[in-house]
């Protein structure tokens, strides 16, 4: 990927701010979420909640299901790799995707490297917990970034600790001696030419979205005064009792996110959001977040 | 923080605050010394000299303009004389015909067609010369860029490509389906405000600032501190 292909990737994220990128498995979720004012459009065979009840093995989607969702809407689409797995990265290139996620959502097809992404035309976005992990995504080439949270859950603690860890790391980056960012970097892990670019402009070098385990549109709301420049809802949509009600609830609370009257009004009548998962309640090995490094 | 919020005084450019690149917009009308706001309330939109509605995604910027009653806003102060630019996304809301779907605003005679050549891989960079704007060259972005197939005969076109139409403009309206806030280049901040009625204080906006670059924005979205 050149320079300039790599800005445009970026820049495409740019143009997504203030949006909401809904996870779907089907034409008829995918044109609901379109009507309902998404920026995007995840494709996606099983939403994280029922990867997680499923247990097994969870890849790429059937390629067939992702072209018929790009065929039936004009909004960006994006779908899910395998951490690792440049192969099925290929694939989603050759679809002519629009993004591609590498997620730990997915089962990991390598514990020890992420997709060299430079290698793409197409653009990634990664999930991180910390600004190290999201610079180390940066540096190897993805042009958005996105809280890991806890997909699946409908909880949105573990979104709410990754944008804080993030910006707790942003802020004492920005107020620290700049001889004091070697053993910084050292320490948590950060590219140090990242580190230097993150401390001169008070946040992430990409756009950075929240995702993982987000139900409500006050959970939207939540995730943008945090600072996060716009929201990925995955299961909380569709497994939720009116998901054209919600989708639309949840976008009207992201662009006015500021503003109380109107997520108290986009909340009201809503039914019942999706069932939620306590974190503490979840065996270790089944934590996706841990997925990656 | 630096950005100076002078509201409801006249000789502001708003920005349409719903999705998008408002940050990349606002940047630019900072260099150019114009005085901006952000808009998103029906009130905030009192005495704008210009809207600059900025690049998104059209089916989200549209679905919001309608449910929290923007629409009929934005016309009114059209009609009272607020000039209104739309980048991509926005120059969509502002056709009266788009092809496929229902129109927006309808405030300029245009058909336009969205996302009109492919995914993401089909995004590009060029430059060209719009006579009407500078005597230098300007550099493009299109990203996941609509086309215009025709205009009417009250729009001047400021800028044919091939087989399209990338600028053009009536009395009150100019649209664009390339990005100039994506790039170092002020020409078409500077023309708009000029259609405004506006002084910029930057005289040369037709050279690429180098002290520009795509980050350059972020000075206006820091996290809190």
């Amino acid at each position: 990927m050149d320079a300039k292909r790599y800005e445009l990737n970026v820049q495409l994220a740019q143009m997504l701010k203030g949006g909401v990128i809904m996870d779907v498995t089907n034409v008829e979720q995918a044109k609901i979420a379109e009507e309902a004012g998404a920026v995007a459009v995840m494709a996606l065979e099983r939403v994280p909640s029922d990867i997680r009840k499923d247990g097994g093995v969870a890849r790429m989607s059937d390629p067939a299901m992702i072209a018929e969702i790009k065929k039936a809407v004009s909004i960006p689409v994006m779908a899910k790799a395998r951490i690792g797995h440049f192969v099925e990265a290929q694939l989603l290139e050759a679809l002519r995707i629009d993004y591609i996620d590498e997620s730990e959502v997915l089962t990991p097809a390598d514990e020890e490297c992420h997709i060299d992404k430079t290698k793409f035309s197409i653009p990634f976005v990664c999930g991180a917990r910390n600004l190290g992990e999201a610079l180390r995504r940066i540096a190897e080439g993805a042009a958005m970034i996105r809280t890991k949270g806890e997909a699946g859950t409908g909880n949105v603690v573990e979104a709410v600790r990754h944008m804080r860890t993030m910006n707790r790391e942003i802020r004492q980056l920005a107020q620290m001696p700049v001889e004091e960012v070697t053993g910084f970097a050292k320490t948590n892990g950060l590219p140090y030419e990242l580190a230097l670019k993150v401390k001169e402009l008070g946040r992430l070098p990409v756009v950075n979205f929240a995702a993982g385990g987000l139900a409500t549109p006050a959970d939207a709301a939540l995730m943008m005064q945090l600072g996060c420049d716009g929201v990925f809802v995955g299961s909380g949509i569709f497994k939720s009792a009116d998901p054209a009600k919600r989708a639309r609830a949840i976008v009207k609370a992201t662009a006015y996110f500021n503003d109380p009257q109107k997520v108290l009004e986009a909340s009201m009548g809503l039914g019942e959001a999706m069932p939620g998962l306590e974190i503490g309640q979840i065996p270790p090995e089944q934590i996706l977040a841990k997925r990656g490094w | 923080m630096s950005v100076h919020l002078v509201k409801n005084t006249p000789g502001v450019i708003g920005v349409l605050d719903l999705q998008g690149g408002v940050h990349e917009h606002l940047e630019h009308l900072e260099r150019l010394g114009i005085p901006y706001a952000k808009v998103k309330q029906p009130a905030d939109f009192t005495d704008l000299a210009g809207l600059i509605i900025p690049g998104g995604e059209s089916t989200c910027l549209a679905r919001l303009l309608k449910i929290f009653e923007l629409k009929e806003v934005i016309l009114q102060h059209c009609s009272r004389g607020m000039k209104i630019w739309g980048t991509c996304a926005g120059a969509i809301l502002l056709a009266n015909r788009v092809v496929g779907d229902q129109p927006c605003l309808g405030l300029i005679d245009m058909e336009i067609e969205r996302n009109s050549f492919g995914s993401q891989l089909d995004s590009f960079k060029s430059e060209a010369l719009i006579e009407a704007v500078s005597a230098d060259l300007i550099p493009l972005t299109f990203i996941r860029a609509p086309k215009i197939l025709r205009v009417g005969s009250d729009v001047q076109v400021l800028l044919r490509m091939e087989d399209y139409i990338a600028a053009a403009e009536n009395e009150g309206i100019l649209v664009t389906v390339f990005h100039p806030e994506l790039t170092g280049c002020l020409a078409l901040h500077r023309y708009f405000a000029l259609k405004c009625g506006l002084s910029p204080a930057v005289e040369n906006a037709s050279a690429v600032n180098r002290d520009w670059d795509n980050v350059s924005w972020m000075k206006l979205a820091r996290i809190a501190s």
